[in-house]
Protein backbone atom coordinates (compact mmCIF):
# COMPACT_ATOMS: atom_id res chain seq x y z
CA UNK A 1 0.00 0.00 0.00
CA UNK A 2 1.01 3.44 -0.70
CA UNK A 3 -0.30 6.67 0.86
CA UNK A 4 -0.97 9.88 -0.42
CA UNK A 5 -0.52 12.61 2.19
CA UNK A 6 -2.46 15.97 2.06
CA UNK A 7 0.39 18.22 3.65
CA UNK A 8 -2.20 21.17 3.08
CA UNK A 9 -5.81 21.85 2.20
CA UNK A 10 -6.61 24.73 0.91
CA UNK A 11 -10.23 23.98 -0.97
CA UNK A 12 -12.52 21.60 0.80
CA UNK A 13 -11.71 18.74 -0.15
CA UNK A 14 -13.51 15.32 0.16
CA UNK A 15 -12.82 11.45 -1.13
CA UNK A 16 -15.33 10.68 -4.02
CA UNK A 17 -16.33 8.01 -6.56
CA UNK A 18 -19.57 7.11 -8.55
CA UNK A 19 -21.17 6.73 -5.30
CA UNK A 20 -23.95 4.79 -4.02
CA UNK A 21 -26.52 3.83 -6.44
CA UNK A 22 -29.86 1.65 -5.80
CA UNK A 23 -30.57 2.78 -2.08
CA UNK A 24 -32.96 5.32 -3.19
CA UNK A 25 -36.16 3.70 -1.47
CA UNK A 26 -34.25 3.48 1.92
CA UNK A 27 -33.53 7.66 1.84
CA UNK A 28 -30.39 7.64 0.29
CA UNK A 29 -29.49 9.57 -2.57
CA UNK A 30 -26.28 8.65 -5.12
CA UNK A 31 -23.98 10.85 -4.08
CA UNK A 32 -20.56 10.72 -5.87
CA UNK A 33 -18.58 12.82 -7.39
CA UNK A 34 -20.25 16.22 -9.01
CA UNK A 35 -18.36 16.25 -12.03
CA UNK A 36 -18.96 12.29 -12.78
CA UNK A 37 -16.97 12.96 -16.56
CA UNK A 38 -13.52 13.75 -14.61
CA UNK A 39 -13.33 10.40 -13.16
CA UNK A 40 -14.23 9.30 -16.37
CA UNK A 41 -11.40 11.23 -17.90
CA UNK A 42 -9.23 10.04 -15.59
CA UNK A 43 -10.05 6.52 -15.58
CA UNK A 44 -9.77 6.68 -19.20
CA UNK A 45 -6.08 9.03 -18.67
CA UNK A 46 -4.85 5.95 -15.98
CA UNK A 47 -6.06 2.91 -18.27
CA UNK A 48 -8.70 2.07 -15.61
CA UNK A 49 -11.86 0.30 -16.49
CA UNK A 50 -13.90 1.91 -14.48
CA UNK A 51 -13.33 5.18 -12.10
CA UNK A 52 -11.61 4.46 -8.79
CA UNK A 53 -11.67 6.85 -6.31
CA UNK A 54 -10.19 10.65 -5.94
CA UNK A 55 -10.09 13.47 -4.08
CA UNK A 56 -12.74 15.62 -5.54
CA UNK A 57 -11.17 19.90 -4.50
CA UNK A 58 -14.19 22.33 -4.60
CA UNK A 59 -12.56 25.77 -5.57
CA UNK A 60 -8.98 24.90 -4.60
CA UNK A 61 -6.29 22.27 -4.10
CA UNK A 62 -3.62 22.33 -1.84
CA UNK A 63 -0.07 20.29 -0.96
CA UNK A 64 -0.02 16.94 -1.91
CA UNK A 65 2.64 14.36 -1.06
CA UNK A 66 3.28 10.17 -2.13
CA UNK A 67 4.91 8.01 0.15
CA UNK A 68 5.80 5.57 -3.18
CA UNK A 69 6.40 6.84 -7.52
CA UNK A 70 2.80 7.33 -8.27
CA UNK A 71 0.75 8.50 -10.84
CA UNK A 72 -1.91 10.38 -10.98
CA UNK A 73 -4.33 12.30 -13.27
CA UNK A 74 -5.83 15.45 -12.87
CA UNK A 75 -9.27 16.19 -14.15
CA UNK A 76 -12.15 18.44 -13.85
CA UNK A 77 -11.61 22.27 -12.95
CA UNK A 78 -8.51 23.71 -14.36
CA UNK A 79 -6.58 24.61 -11.36
CA UNK A 80 -2.69 25.88 -11.42
CA UNK A 81 -0.60 22.88 -10.50
CA UNK A 82 3.09 22.46 -9.81
CA UNK A 83 5.16 19.57 -8.94
CA UNK A 84 8.34 21.35 -6.93
CA UNK A 85 7.60 24.80 -8.79
CA UNK A 86 7.48 23.20 -12.26
CA UNK A 87 3.88 23.76 -13.77
CA UNK A 88 2.06 21.09 -14.57
CA UNK A 89 -0.33 20.45 -17.59
CA UNK A 90 -4.02 19.91 -16.55
CA UNK A 91 -6.39 17.17 -18.24
CA UNK A 92 -3.14 14.93 -17.75
CA UNK A 93 -1.12 12.06 -15.64
CA UNK A 94 2.30 13.01 -14.20
CA UNK A 95 4.61 10.75 -12.18
CA UNK A 96 4.89 11.77 -8.36
CA UNK A 97 8.18 10.70 -6.47
CA UNK A 98 8.25 10.41 -2.84
CA UNK A 99 9.72 13.62 -1.19
CA UNK A 100 7.76 15.59 -4.15
CA UNK A 101 5.49 18.43 -3.27
CA UNK A 102 2.18 18.61 -6.25
CA UNK A 103 0.73 21.89 -5.26
CA UNK A 104 -2.80 22.60 -6.52
CA UNK A 105 -3.80 26.35 -6.43
CA UNK A 106 -7.23 27.87 -7.38
CA UNK A 107 -9.60 26.73 -10.16
CA UNK A 108 -8.89 28.76 -13.25
CA UNK A 109 -12.53 28.17 -14.45
CA UNK A 110 -15.08 25.64 -12.76
CA UNK A 111 -15.36 24.81 -9.53
CA UNK A 112 -14.36 20.97 -8.75
CA UNK A 113 -11.10 19.48 -9.68
CA UNK A 114 -9.96 16.06 -9.38
CA UNK A 115 -6.76 14.01 -8.27
CA UNK A 116 -7.10 10.69 -8.90
CA UNK A 117 -3.86 8.70 -7.87
CA UNK A 118 -3.67 5.35 -10.39
CA UNK A 119 -4.30 3.15 -7.60
CA UNK A 120 -7.38 5.10 -6.68
CA UNK A 121 -8.01 6.05 -2.95
CA UNK A 122 -8.61 2.73 -0.78
CA UNK A 123 -10.06 3.89 2.12
CA UNK A 124 -13.04 1.58 3.75
CA UNK A 125 -15.96 1.74 1.80
CA UNK A 126 -19.44 2.06 3.00
CA UNK A 127 -22.36 0.18 0.47
CA UNK A 128 -19.41 -0.33 -1.35
CA UNK A 129 -18.13 3.14 -2.50
CA UNK A 130 -15.97 5.26 -0.52
CA UNK A 131 -18.07 8.17 -1.51
CA UNK A 132 -17.90 11.08 1.28
CA UNK A 133 -21.51 12.31 1.69
CA UNK A 134 -21.78 14.47 3.93
CA UNK A 135 -25.69 15.71 3.87
CA UNK A 136 -25.84 12.78 5.47
CA UNK A 137 -22.91 12.10 7.89
CA UNK A 138 -20.74 9.63 5.75
CA UNK A 139 -17.44 10.96 5.33
CA UNK A 140 -15.49 14.10 6.15
CA UNK A 141 -13.87 17.06 4.66
CA UNK A 142 -10.28 15.64 4.56
CA UNK A 143 -7.83 17.70 6.84
CA UNK A 144 -4.29 19.14 6.34
CA UNK A 145 -1.89 16.33 7.58
CA UNK A 146 -4.10 13.86 6.67
CA UNK A 147 -2.88 10.70 5.03
CA UNK A 148 -4.89 8.65 2.88
CA UNK A 149 -4.43 5.12 1.74
CA UNK A 150 -3.89 4.25 -2.31
CA UNK A 151 -3.22 1.78 -4.65
CA UNK A 152 0.35 1.01 -5.56
CA UNK A 153 0.37 2.17 -9.45
CA UNK A 154 1.85 -1.32 -10.84
CA UNK A 155 3.50 1.15 -13.71
CA UNK A 156 4.92 4.39 -12.25
CA UNK A 157 7.10 4.70 -15.65
CA UNK A 158 3.72 4.36 -17.99
CA UNK A 159 4.24 7.64 -19.94
CA UNK A 160 2.41 10.93 -19.43
CA UNK A 161 -0.84 10.98 -21.17
CA UNK A 162 -3.52 14.01 -21.57
CA UNK A 163 -6.87 14.21 -23.19
CA UNK A 164 -8.89 16.42 -25.03
CA UNK A 165 -11.23 17.09 -21.55
CA UNK A 166 -14.74 18.50 -23.09
CA UNK A 167 -15.65 22.17 -22.76
CA UNK A 168 -18.12 22.32 -19.91
CA UNK A 169 -16.59 25.05 -17.69
CA UNK A 170 -18.07 28.37 -18.36
CA UNK A 171 -22.06 27.87 -18.47
CA UNK A 172 -23.90 27.56 -21.64
CA UNK A 173 -26.85 25.68 -22.32
CA UNK A 174 -28.07 22.93 -20.66
CA UNK A 175 -30.96 20.62 -22.40
CA UNK A 176 -33.25 19.54 -20.20
CA UNK A 177 -36.25 17.15 -20.37
CA UNK A 178 -39.69 16.75 -19.54
CA UNK A 179 -40.30 15.41 -15.56
CA UNK A 180 -42.87 14.09 -13.81
CA UNK A 181 -44.12 17.75 -13.00
CA UNK A 182 -43.02 19.50 -16.48
CA UNK A 183 -47.42 19.48 -17.58
CA UNK A 184 -47.75 21.72 -13.80
CA UNK A 185 -46.58 24.88 -15.31
CA UNK A 186 -48.58 26.26 -17.84
CA UNK A 187 -47.35 27.46 -21.16
CA UNK A 188 -46.55 30.80 -21.14
CA UNK A 189 -44.22 29.90 -17.57
CA UNK A 190 -42.42 27.64 -19.79
CA UNK A 191 -41.93 29.42 -22.57
CA UNK A 192 -40.48 32.34 -20.22
CA UNK A 193 -38.51 29.44 -18.52
CA UNK A 194 -37.13 28.84 -21.55
CA UNK A 195 -35.93 32.34 -23.34
CA UNK A 196 -34.60 33.59 -19.61
CA UNK A 197 -30.71 33.80 -18.73
CA UNK A 198 -29.64 32.50 -15.91
CA UNK A 199 -26.51 32.90 -13.80
CA UNK A 200 -25.07 30.53 -11.32
CA UNK A 201 -26.41 32.30 -7.98
CA UNK A 202 -24.29 32.86 -4.49
CA UNK A 203 -26.19 29.79 -2.89
CA UNK A 204 -24.91 26.54 -3.57
CA UNK A 205 -23.26 23.24 -2.97
CA UNK A 206 -23.10 19.25 -3.19
CA UNK A 207 -27.26 18.79 -2.47
CA UNK A 208 -28.38 21.52 -4.97
CA UNK A 209 -27.33 25.21 -7.17
CA UNK A 210 -29.47 28.11 -7.34
CA UNK A 211 -30.20 30.12 -10.21
CA UNK A 212 -31.25 33.35 -10.59
CA UNK A 213 -32.83 35.74 -13.25
CA UNK A 214 -34.99 38.53 -13.08
CA UNK A 215 -38.10 36.56 -13.33
CA UNK A 216 -39.78 34.06 -11.10
CA UNK A 217 -41.39 30.43 -12.01
CA UNK A 218 -44.02 29.42 -10.23
CA UNK A 219 -47.33 26.28 -10.74
CA UNK A 220 -50.38 27.06 -9.57
CA UNK A 221 -50.28 23.43 -8.86
CA UNK A 222 -47.22 24.10 -5.88
CA UNK A 223 -49.43 23.98 -2.87
CA UNK A 224 -50.96 20.43 -1.57
CA UNK A 225 -48.40 18.62 -4.25
CA UNK A 226 -48.00 14.76 -2.64
CA UNK A 227 -43.73 14.81 -2.25
CA UNK A 228 -42.23 12.35 -4.78
CA UNK A 229 -38.83 10.62 -6.08
CA UNK A 230 -36.61 13.63 -6.78
CA UNK A 231 -32.61 12.98 -8.52
CA UNK A 232 -29.86 15.15 -9.84
CA UNK A 233 -30.60 17.59 -12.21
CA UNK A 234 -33.99 18.01 -11.37
CA UNK A 235 -35.20 21.80 -11.60
CA UNK A 236 -37.11 22.82 -8.56
CA UNK A 237 -38.87 26.05 -7.95
CA UNK A 238 -39.21 26.84 -4.90
CA UNK A 239 -41.82 28.43 -3.17
CA UNK A 240 -40.59 31.86 -4.78
CA UNK A 241 -40.48 30.64 -8.26
CA UNK A 242 -36.63 30.82 -8.01
CA UNK A 243 -34.93 27.79 -9.46
CA UNK A 244 -32.69 25.15 -7.83
CA UNK A 245 -30.88 22.19 -9.86
CA UNK A 246 -30.53 19.54 -7.29
CA UNK A 247 -26.89 17.74 -7.70
CA UNK A 248 -25.51 14.83 -5.91
CA UNK A 249 -26.20 14.93 -2.51
CA UNK A 250 -30.33 16.07 -2.59
CA UNK A 251 -32.26 14.28 -0.73
CA UNK A 252 -34.07 11.78 -2.05
CA UNK A 253 -38.17 13.06 -1.64
CA UNK A 254 -39.14 16.43 -2.01
CA UNK A 255 -42.29 18.48 -2.58
CA UNK A 256 -41.65 21.54 -4.57
CA UNK A 257 -42.48 21.17 -8.35
CA UNK A 258 -39.75 20.61 -10.88
CA UNK A 259 -40.09 21.68 -14.49
CA UNK A 260 -37.78 19.11 -15.78
CA UNK A 261 -34.44 17.30 -15.36
CA UNK A 262 -30.99 18.35 -16.74
CA UNK A 263 -29.65 15.39 -18.75
CA UNK A 264 -27.05 13.69 -16.97
CA UNK A 265 -24.87 14.69 -20.18
CA UNK A 266 -25.15 18.46 -19.31
CA UNK A 267 -24.89 18.13 -15.80
CA UNK A 268 -20.95 18.34 -15.39
CA UNK A 269 -21.74 22.10 -16.82
CA UNK A 270 -24.08 23.18 -13.75
CA UNK A 271 -21.89 21.09 -11.73
CA UNK A 272 -18.67 23.18 -12.84
CA UNK A 273 -20.58 26.91 -13.13
CA UNK A 274 -18.56 29.18 -10.74
CA UNK A 275 -20.70 31.69 -8.98
CA UNK A 276 -22.19 34.21 -11.55
CA UNK A 277 -21.72 31.75 -14.59
CA UNK A 278 -24.32 32.59 -17.24
CA UNK A 279 -27.02 29.64 -18.28
CA UNK A 280 -29.78 29.27 -20.59
CA UNK A 281 -32.07 26.07 -20.80
CA UNK A 282 -33.44 24.36 -23.81
CA UNK A 283 -36.07 21.68 -23.34
CA UNK A 284 -35.36 18.23 -25.44
CA UNK A 285 -38.24 15.87 -26.19
CA UNK A 286 -38.13 12.85 -23.68
CA UNK A 287 -36.91 11.07 -27.01
CA UNK A 288 -33.68 13.23 -27.46
CA UNK A 289 -33.23 13.62 -23.98
CA UNK A 290 -32.96 8.95 -24.09
CA UNK A 291 -30.65 9.39 -27.07
CA UNK A 292 -28.09 11.76 -25.28
CA UNK A 293 -27.85 8.76 -22.32
CA UNK A 294 -24.61 6.67 -22.52
CA UNK A 295 -23.66 4.11 -19.84
CA UNK A 296 -21.03 4.63 -17.72
CA UNK A 297 -18.92 2.16 -19.72
CA UNK A 298 -19.70 3.45 -23.08
CA UNK A 299 -18.52 7.49 -21.30
CA UNK A 300 -15.41 5.53 -20.63
CA UNK A 301 -14.75 4.08 -23.71
CA UNK A 302 -15.69 7.26 -26.00
CA UNK A 303 -13.39 9.21 -23.10
CA UNK A 304 -10.40 7.05 -23.88
CA UNK A 305 -10.77 7.72 -27.01
CA UNK A 306 -9.70 11.52 -27.01
CA UNK A 307 -6.41 10.48 -24.59
CA UNK A 308 -3.05 10.60 -26.17
CA UNK A 309 0.60 10.47 -24.93
CA UNK A 310 1.74 13.57 -24.07
CA UNK A 311 5.54 13.06 -25.58
CA UNK A 312 5.96 10.59 -28.39
CA UNK A 313 9.51 10.66 -27.73
CA UNK A 314 10.74 11.45 -24.38
CA UNK A 315 14.25 11.22 -24.91
CA UNK A 316 14.37 13.80 -27.82
CA UNK A 317 12.84 16.48 -25.80
CA UNK A 318 13.81 17.13 -22.22
CA UNK A 319 11.61 19.30 -21.04
CA UNK A 320 8.24 19.40 -22.56
CA UNK A 321 6.37 20.74 -19.75
CA UNK A 322 8.41 24.28 -20.38
CA UNK A 323 8.26 24.08 -23.73
CA UNK A 324 4.72 24.23 -23.96
CA UNK A 325 4.24 26.59 -22.03
CA UNK A 326 6.55 29.07 -23.42
CA UNK A 327 4.09 28.49 -26.52
CA UNK A 328 1.88 30.41 -24.22
CA UNK A 329 -0.38 27.61 -22.89
CA UNK A 330 -0.57 28.54 -18.84
CA UNK A 331 -2.12 25.28 -18.11
CA UNK A 332 -2.74 23.51 -20.91
CA UNK A 333 -6.46 23.96 -20.88
CA UNK A 334 -7.28 26.69 -23.08
CA UNK A 335 -6.19 25.19 -26.43
CA UNK A 336 -7.36 22.12 -25.40
CA UNK A 337 -11.08 23.80 -24.97
CA UNK A 338 -10.31 25.62 -28.05
CA UNK A 339 -10.38 22.85 -30.51
CA UNK A 340 -12.76 20.58 -29.28
CA UNK A 341 -15.47 23.42 -28.73
CA UNK B 1 -57.22 15.31 -9.84
CA UNK B 2 -56.81 13.06 -6.00
CA UNK B 3 -60.96 12.52 -5.96
CA UNK B 4 -60.52 9.25 -4.06
CA UNK B 5 -62.95 7.77 -6.29
CA UNK B 6 -61.49 8.18 -9.64
CA UNK B 7 -56.93 7.38 -9.58
CA UNK B 8 -56.16 8.58 -12.64
CA UNK B 9 -52.52 6.40 -13.22
CA UNK B 10 -49.82 8.31 -15.26
CA UNK B 11 -46.92 7.67 -16.41
CA UNK B 12 -43.81 10.25 -16.69
CA UNK B 13 -40.81 10.49 -17.35
CA UNK B 14 -38.08 11.20 -14.59
CA UNK B 15 -34.11 11.15 -16.47
CA UNK B 16 -33.34 8.91 -19.18
CA UNK B 17 -33.13 5.63 -17.36
CA UNK B 18 -36.42 6.01 -15.54
CA UNK B 19 -40.06 6.45 -14.84
CA UNK B 20 -42.66 7.25 -12.63
CA UNK B 21 -46.21 6.09 -11.87
CA UNK B 22 -48.19 8.37 -10.13
CA UNK B 23 -51.60 7.97 -8.67
CA UNK B 24 -52.49 11.70 -7.94
CA UNK B 25 -50.86 14.91 -7.38
CA UNK B 26 -51.86 15.05 -3.96
CA UNK B 27 -51.84 12.62 -0.94
CA UNK B 28 -55.40 11.21 -1.19
CA UNK B 29 -55.94 8.08 0.59
CA UNK B 30 -56.60 5.94 -2.08
CA UNK B 31 -53.78 7.35 -4.55
CA UNK B 32 -51.89 5.89 -1.01
CA UNK B 33 -52.95 2.55 -0.79
CA UNK B 34 -52.62 1.71 -4.45
CA UNK B 35 -48.82 3.04 -4.37
CA UNK B 36 -48.11 0.77 -1.67
CA UNK B 37 -49.67 -1.92 -3.49
CA UNK B 38 -47.69 -1.49 -6.91
CA UNK B 39 -44.71 -1.05 -5.07
CA UNK B 40 -45.37 -4.47 -3.20
CA UNK B 41 -46.49 -5.88 -6.39
CA UNK B 42 -43.28 -4.86 -8.22
CA UNK B 43 -41.22 -6.03 -5.64
CA UNK B 44 -42.59 -9.22 -5.96
CA UNK B 45 -42.55 -9.52 -9.54
CA UNK B 46 -40.42 -6.84 -11.54
CA UNK B 47 -40.55 -5.99 -14.78
CA UNK B 48 -37.26 -7.49 -16.65
CA UNK B 49 -34.32 -4.44 -16.67
CA UNK B 50 -35.98 -2.67 -13.55
CA UNK B 51 -32.81 -2.11 -11.62
CA UNK B 52 -34.51 0.07 -9.19
CA UNK B 53 -37.86 0.32 -7.62
CA UNK B 54 -38.76 3.73 -4.77
CA UNK B 55 -42.13 3.96 -3.40
CA UNK B 56 -43.20 7.87 -2.15
CA UNK B 57 -46.51 8.73 -0.81
CA UNK B 58 -48.88 8.11 -4.25
CA UNK B 59 -45.99 7.43 -6.68
CA UNK B 60 -43.74 5.00 -7.88
CA UNK B 61 -40.20 5.15 -9.24
CA UNK B 62 -38.75 2.76 -11.77
CA UNK B 63 -35.22 2.95 -12.98
CA UNK B 64 -34.02 0.59 -15.73
CA UNK B 65 -31.52 -0.77 -17.66
CA UNK B 66 -31.64 0.91 -20.91
CA UNK B 67 -29.44 -1.97 -22.36
CA UNK B 68 -32.07 -4.35 -21.77
CA UNK B 69 -35.53 -2.85 -21.29
CA UNK B 70 -36.95 0.01 -23.32
CA UNK B 71 -38.99 3.24 -21.85
CA UNK B 72 -42.34 2.39 -24.06
CA UNK B 73 -42.58 -1.39 -23.17
CA UNK B 74 -41.77 -0.54 -19.50
CA UNK B 75 -44.11 1.78 -19.32
CA UNK B 76 -46.81 -0.26 -21.07
CA UNK B 77 -46.53 -3.04 -18.42
CA UNK B 78 -46.55 -0.84 -15.13
CA UNK B 79 -49.42 0.81 -16.33
CA UNK B 80 -51.21 -2.35 -16.94
CA UNK B 81 -51.15 -3.08 -13.86
CA UNK B 82 -51.38 0.27 -12.15
CA UNK B 83 -54.62 0.51 -14.15
CA UNK B 84 -55.82 -2.83 -12.78
CA UNK B 85 -55.47 -1.88 -9.14
CA UNK B 86 -56.24 1.54 -9.26
CA UNK B 87 -60.11 0.55 -10.60
CA UNK B 88 -60.16 -2.22 -8.14
CA UNK B 89 -59.42 -0.34 -5.20
CA UNK B 90 -56.97 -2.68 -3.82
CA UNK B 91 -56.24 -2.57 -0.40
CA UNK B 92 -52.28 -2.41 0.66
CA UNK B 93 -50.87 -6.38 1.03
CA UNK B 94 -50.60 -7.36 4.70
CA UNK B 95 -47.31 -6.26 5.86
CA UNK B 96 -44.35 -8.38 5.83
CA UNK B 97 -42.46 -7.44 9.22
CA UNK B 98 -44.19 -5.26 11.78
CA UNK B 99 -41.66 -2.94 14.16
CA UNK B 100 -42.98 -2.59 18.07
CA UNK B 101 -40.84 0.70 18.75
CA UNK B 102 -41.27 1.59 22.35
CA UNK B 103 -41.83 5.87 22.49
CA UNK B 104 -42.37 7.99 25.06
CA UNK B 105 -45.44 10.26 24.81
CA UNK B 106 -45.96 13.86 26.04
CA UNK B 107 -44.02 16.13 28.35
CA UNK B 108 -40.47 16.98 27.31
CA UNK B 109 -40.69 13.97 24.94
CA UNK B 110 -43.40 15.30 23.40
CA UNK B 111 -44.18 19.28 23.79
CA UNK B 112 -47.13 19.13 21.47
CA UNK B 113 -49.65 16.67 22.64
CA UNK B 114 -51.58 18.67 24.84
CA UNK B 115 -52.56 20.73 22.33
CA UNK B 116 -52.67 18.14 19.32
CA UNK B 117 -55.12 16.17 21.42
CA UNK B 118 -57.06 19.67 22.62
CA UNK B 119 -57.70 20.12 18.59
CA UNK B 120 -59.23 16.37 18.39
CA UNK B 121 -61.55 17.19 21.50
CA UNK B 122 -59.85 14.33 23.22
CA UNK B 123 -57.85 13.81 26.58
CA UNK B 124 -53.81 13.31 25.80
CA UNK B 125 -54.46 9.40 27.15
CA UNK B 126 -57.07 8.97 23.92
CA UNK B 127 -54.44 10.74 21.86
CA UNK B 128 -51.97 7.99 22.90
CA UNK B 129 -54.15 5.02 22.71
CA UNK B 130 -55.10 6.17 19.09
CA UNK B 131 -51.70 6.87 18.01
CA UNK B 132 -50.59 2.78 19.95
CA UNK B 133 -53.98 0.93 18.11
CA UNK B 134 -53.47 2.56 14.77
CA UNK B 135 -52.76 -0.15 11.99
CA UNK B 136 -49.61 2.11 10.59
CA UNK B 137 -47.48 1.70 8.28
CA UNK B 138 -44.16 3.21 6.68
CA UNK B 139 -45.22 4.92 3.67
CA UNK B 140 -42.28 6.13 1.99
CA UNK B 141 -38.54 6.49 3.46
CA UNK B 142 -37.11 9.26 2.26
CA UNK B 143 -35.79 13.16 2.63
CA UNK B 144 -32.90 11.89 4.79
CA UNK B 145 -31.76 8.18 4.87
CA UNK B 146 -33.26 5.48 6.81
CA UNK B 147 -36.25 8.35 7.97
CA UNK B 148 -39.87 6.87 7.58
CA UNK B 149 -43.27 8.68 6.16
CA UNK B 150 -45.45 6.80 8.57
CA UNK B 151 -49.43 6.83 8.49
CA UNK B 152 -52.30 6.86 8.42
CA UNK B 153 -53.60 7.83 11.60
CA UNK B 154 -57.50 8.49 11.95
CA UNK B 155 -59.06 11.22 10.35
CA UNK B 156 -59.32 13.77 12.61
CA UNK B 157 -55.58 13.95 12.62
CA UNK B 158 -55.50 15.61 8.96
CA UNK B 159 -53.68 18.72 11.14
CA UNK B 160 -52.05 21.29 9.39
CA UNK B 161 -48.06 21.95 9.60
CA UNK B 162 -47.21 24.48 12.07
CA UNK B 163 -46.93 28.10 10.39
CA UNK B 164 -43.89 28.47 12.58
CA UNK B 165 -40.80 25.95 12.35
CA UNK B 166 -39.85 24.27 15.62
CA UNK B 167 -36.21 25.52 15.69
CA UNK B 168 -34.93 22.10 16.81
CA UNK B 169 -36.47 18.43 18.00
CA UNK B 170 -34.31 15.58 18.38
CA UNK B 171 -33.24 12.60 16.93
CA UNK B 172 -35.77 10.17 17.50
CA UNK B 173 -38.57 13.03 17.93
CA UNK B 174 -42.27 11.59 16.56
CA UNK B 175 -43.94 14.56 14.65
CA UNK B 176 -47.59 14.01 12.82
CA UNK B 177 -49.10 16.42 10.95
CA UNK B 178 -51.88 15.52 8.04
CA UNK B 179 -52.72 11.82 9.39
CA UNK B 180 -48.59 10.81 9.02
CA UNK B 181 -45.96 10.60 11.77
CA UNK B 182 -42.42 11.16 10.46
CA UNK B 183 -39.63 9.52 13.18
CA UNK B 184 -36.53 12.03 12.52
CA UNK B 185 -33.25 10.24 12.38
CA UNK B 186 -31.42 13.58 13.35
CA UNK B 187 -31.85 16.63 15.00
CA UNK B 188 -34.45 18.63 12.97
CA UNK B 189 -35.92 22.12 12.50
CA UNK B 190 -39.98 20.94 11.49
CA UNK B 191 -43.25 22.41 11.24
CA UNK B 192 -45.04 19.33 12.55
CA UNK B 193 -46.15 18.85 16.02
CA UNK B 194 -43.46 16.53 18.52
CA UNK B 195 -46.00 14.43 20.74
CA UNK B 196 -43.33 11.55 21.48
CA UNK B 197 -40.06 10.56 21.37
CA UNK B 198 -38.47 7.30 20.34
CA UNK B 199 -34.96 5.88 21.18
CA UNK B 200 -34.78 4.25 17.67
CA UNK B 201 -32.21 5.81 15.09
CA UNK B 202 -33.48 5.28 11.96
CA UNK B 203 -30.23 5.55 10.24
CA UNK B 204 -26.77 4.71 11.86
CA UNK B 205 -24.04 4.14 9.35
CA UNK B 206 -21.87 1.87 11.41
CA UNK B 207 -24.67 -0.33 12.34
CA UNK B 208 -24.76 -3.84 10.24
CA UNK B 209 -28.39 -2.50 8.69
CA UNK B 210 -27.83 1.05 8.85
CA UNK B 211 -31.07 2.08 7.29
CA UNK B 212 -33.80 -0.79 8.99
CA UNK B 213 -36.77 0.13 8.11
CA UNK B 214 -38.24 -0.65 4.63
CA UNK B 215 -41.89 1.04 2.81
CA UNK B 216 -44.36 -1.39 3.82
CA UNK B 217 -43.35 -2.27 7.51
CA UNK B 218 -46.06 -2.30 9.71
CA UNK B 219 -45.27 -0.18 12.44
CA UNK B 220 -46.39 -0.19 16.13
CA UNK B 221 -45.89 2.72 18.97
CA UNK B 222 -45.71 1.21 22.39
CA UNK B 223 -46.05 3.73 25.36
CA UNK B 224 -42.78 3.66 27.67
CA UNK B 225 -41.90 6.38 30.86
CA UNK B 226 -39.35 8.93 30.07
CA UNK B 227 -36.89 7.40 32.05
CA UNK B 228 -37.45 3.72 30.22
CA UNK B 229 -36.80 5.58 27.19
CA UNK B 230 -33.27 7.61 28.56
CA UNK B 231 -32.35 4.06 29.81
CA UNK B 232 -33.20 2.35 25.98
CA UNK B 233 -31.41 5.28 24.52
CA UNK B 234 -27.96 3.62 25.69
CA UNK B 235 -28.43 0.32 23.70
CA UNK B 236 -25.57 0.76 21.21
CA UNK B 237 -27.34 -1.00 18.09
CA UNK B 238 -29.60 2.15 18.03
CA UNK B 239 -32.75 0.22 18.01
CA UNK B 240 -33.77 1.70 21.11
CA UNK B 241 -35.64 -1.51 22.41
CA UNK B 242 -37.88 -1.67 19.14
CA UNK B 243 -38.83 -5.50 18.11
CA UNK B 244 -39.03 -6.83 15.11
CA UNK B 245 -41.45 -9.83 13.75
CA UNK B 246 -41.18 -11.17 10.45
CA UNK B 247 -44.75 -12.18 9.66
CA UNK B 248 -44.66 -13.67 6.22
Amino acid sequence: MTHLTIERADGLLTVQDLGRPGYLAQGLSRGGAMDRRALFEASALLGHDSPLAAIEMAAAGGVFTVSQPTRVALTGAPMMATLDDSPLRWHATHLLQPGQKLRIGGAQAGVYGYLTPAGGITCAPWLNSRAAHLTCGIGALLQSGQGLPCGVDDTPDAPPRIVDAQPRFNGGLLRIAPGPQTDLFDTETLERFLGAEFTRGARGNRQGVQLDADARFTSRFAAGLASDVIGPGDVQMTGDGIPYVLMAECQTVGGYPRIGSVVPADLPIIAQAAPGTRLRFQMLTTEQADASFRSDTSQIAETRARCRNLIRDPATITDLLSYQLIGGVTAGTELEENTCA
Amino acid sequence: MGDDDSLTPEIHPAGPDALLLRFALTPCPAAMAAAQVLAAQLERDPPEGVVEIAPALVSVLLRFDPAITQRATLAQAVLTRADAIASRHMAPPPPTRRWTIPAAFGGENGPHLEQVARKLSITPAAAIAQVCDSELRVLAIGFAPGQPYIGLLPEPWDLPRLSDLTPSVPAGAVVVAVRQIVMFGAPSATGWRQIARSAFRTFLPERAEPMPLRPGDAIRYAPVSDSEIAALARHEDGLGGAKLEVLA
